[in-house]
């Protein structure tokens, strides 16, 4: 029999002790992959959280930031010109399916029309190769921060009850400059189809030889730009702007012209904060045509998470740290609202308040 | 008991400790993943895609050996409930090994996610879109990974006992070389 192999006890003990170090060691490196002894570890999940103010209730089934939307289909009609900068399909001369969302910057899917900033658009487009490019755009010129952290701090500041907190923030944090002076002075329309809609992050373009190009890219809206000051949208009430797309379309088919701008080699590709200057090179790759709306909540656009970091073949992220971080919080915010799709009926019922 | 015990073929050697360094990969990119905004995110969701494929092919072709190969016998003095629990653990291991790529890769499906290999190279949806399937099937590839690396713990931990406590030759059934051929030689004497 095996007996003369066993060990002595004193020496079972030594090894049981060597075991437990072993397994021990293992779980506690697992856990300190997780962040589970970093707490000041800025995960997907934290940043998402920050979008709701303390002791708010979250807007359960809705996209945690961004939460107010309406979705369209269309298409993108490529002119064959961006295939100087990327090899992706998406630019070869023809058609292919887009589905879209246009939405408010807030995490209140309620919020009025004319009591948000901030409108967006998510997009998304197809190719016949089976590949998808997505979005998600901004009608702000630049980004309000230059680094996921100081994103999260933002957010915490702005759901802050204290009231000092704000304008500590941005005295603390000079790049905010060119976004607040976009916010408090630049111009406000009535109409999702008279904004224009910025990447306002790079990415980086392959063409068929291999050539790389840092770029962003624009929607430049065809529609007349209308200023109208957001009292006067007030007045038209909270939905206005869902209504008058959904009219707009109705009637006709809305364009928007997409011009990607290529960086030289001096201008900021990590920095969002900082807009490149006014002569570079613009190269109109398409046009998005935007041909119906429907509502959100059994829409084409709902279970579509616009994360700008699904990029076909031929594009990639830069060394700008938020396409990563948007990814990250996407994808949270993704996992957690479709597990609260029975607080979001796909057909909401007609007697809502 | 007649000499020592009967190790696990070559090609079974090979599949176990090739895998444990994937799979053990895999766990701490899962976690490490979700643990972060920063630029490392990207690299380790597109690490994590293909190396989950990668251990998918890896079991399926290990469970389609071990069915013909089979399993070295435990020792018969091991008493029973440590037999049970080693059976029960190692089918809980295989289907664990099979489901979590197969869990991920339907969750991708069903958040219309595009499941990029590498490259231009896709894998096709295996379920359709669908919101609550997403919810169900993230839940569980979060839940389970938790488990999977308990068992692996576990695993650890009792392959362990066996190599330094009851020195009762399992261990060196799956050992990527031949060790302790002295203790070996040891117990065929002592018999």
């Amino acid at each position: 029999m095996t007996e003369p192999s066993r060990l002595p006890a004193r020496s079972a003990f030594g090894a049981l002790v060597l075991i437990a170090i072993i397994v021990g060691g293992g779980a506690a490196a697992f856990a300190y992959t997780a962040g589970w002894f970093s707490p000041g570890r800025l995960s997907g999940a934290r940043m998402v959280a920050a979008f709701t103010p303390p002791g708010d209730k979250p807007p359960l089934g809705h996209r945690r930031n961004h939460a107010k939307g309406i979705c369209f289909t269309g298409v993108f009609e490529a002119t064959g010109d961006g295939e100087a900068l990327s090899y992706a399909q998406v630019f070869a001369h023809g058609e292919y399916p887009a589905v879209g969302r246009f939405n408010l910057g807030t995490a209140n899917p309620d919020a009025p029309d004319s009591t948000v900033r901030v409108r967006g658009m998510g997009l998304s487009i197809t190719t016949p190769d089976g590949q998808t490019w997505r979005m998600a755009l901004i009608n702000a010129p630049v980004f309000p921060v230059s680094t996921p952290q100081q994103f999260y701090a933002l957010l915490t500041a702005s759901g802050s009850k204290d009231p000092k907190a704000m304008p500590d923030f941005i005295a603390a944090n000079p790049e905010f400059a060119p976004f607040g002076a976009w916010a408090t002075k630049g111009t406000w329309t009535a109409s999702y189809a008279e904004e224009r809609y910025n990447s306002l992050n790079s990415f980086v373009f392959t063409n068929s030889i291999g050539v790389d190009h840092a770029v962003r890219w624009s929607l430049l809206p065809d529609a007349q730009v209308v200023a109208l000051p957001p009292d006067e949208l007030a007045k038209r009430g909270p939905d206005a702007l869902e209504q008058e797309i959904t009219q707009r379309v109705k009637a006709a088919p809305q364009r928007w012209s997409m011009v990607v701008t290529v960086a030289a080699s001096v201008d900021p590709t990590s920095d969002p904060t900082k807009a490149w200057p006014d002569g570079r090179r613009m190269v109109t790759v398409g046009t998005l045509v935007v041909r119906h709306i429907e509502a959100e909540a059994d829409g084409p656009c709902r279970d579509v998470n616009f994360d700008p970091t699904v990029l076909p073949a031929g594009m990639r992220t830069s060394n700008d740290p938020f396409p990563a971080a948007r990814s990250a919080a996407y994808a949270k915010s993704y996992d957690l609202r479709t597990g609260e799709s029975a607080d979001y009926p796909h057909t909401p019922s007609e007697t809502k308040p | 008991m007649t000499g020592p015990l009967q190790r696990f073929t070559p090609v079974q050697r090979l599949l176990h400790w090739v895998m444990a360094v994937c799979i053990l990969a895999m766990l701490f990119i899962g976690v490490g993943m979700v643990s972060t905004v920063m630029p490392k995110y990207l690299t380790l969701v597109a690490i994590h895609k293909p190396l989950g494929i990668a251990i998918l092919v890896l079991a399926l072709l290990r469970l389609v050996v071990r069915l013909r190969s089979g399993a070295p016998p435990l020792p018969s003095d091991l008493p029973e409930p440590m037999k049970l629990a080693a059976h029960l653990s190692h089918y809980v291991l295989y289907a664990l090994m099979i489901a979590m790529p197969l869990i991920g890769w339907a969750m991708l499906s069903a958040g219309e996610y595009p499941v990029v290999l590498y490259g231009s190279l896709y894998l096709p949806p295996i379920v359709p879109q669908s919101d609550r399937l997403h919810a169900v099937l993230w839940g569980a590839h979060y839940y389970l990974a938790f488990a999977l690396f308990a068992l692996i713990l576990l695993h650890v931990a009792a392959a362990l006992f066996h190599l330094l406590v009851r020195r009762d030759g399992v261990f060196e059934q799956m050992a990527p070389v031949k060790v302790r051929d002295e203790d070996r030689a040891e117990i065929v004497i002592a018999e």
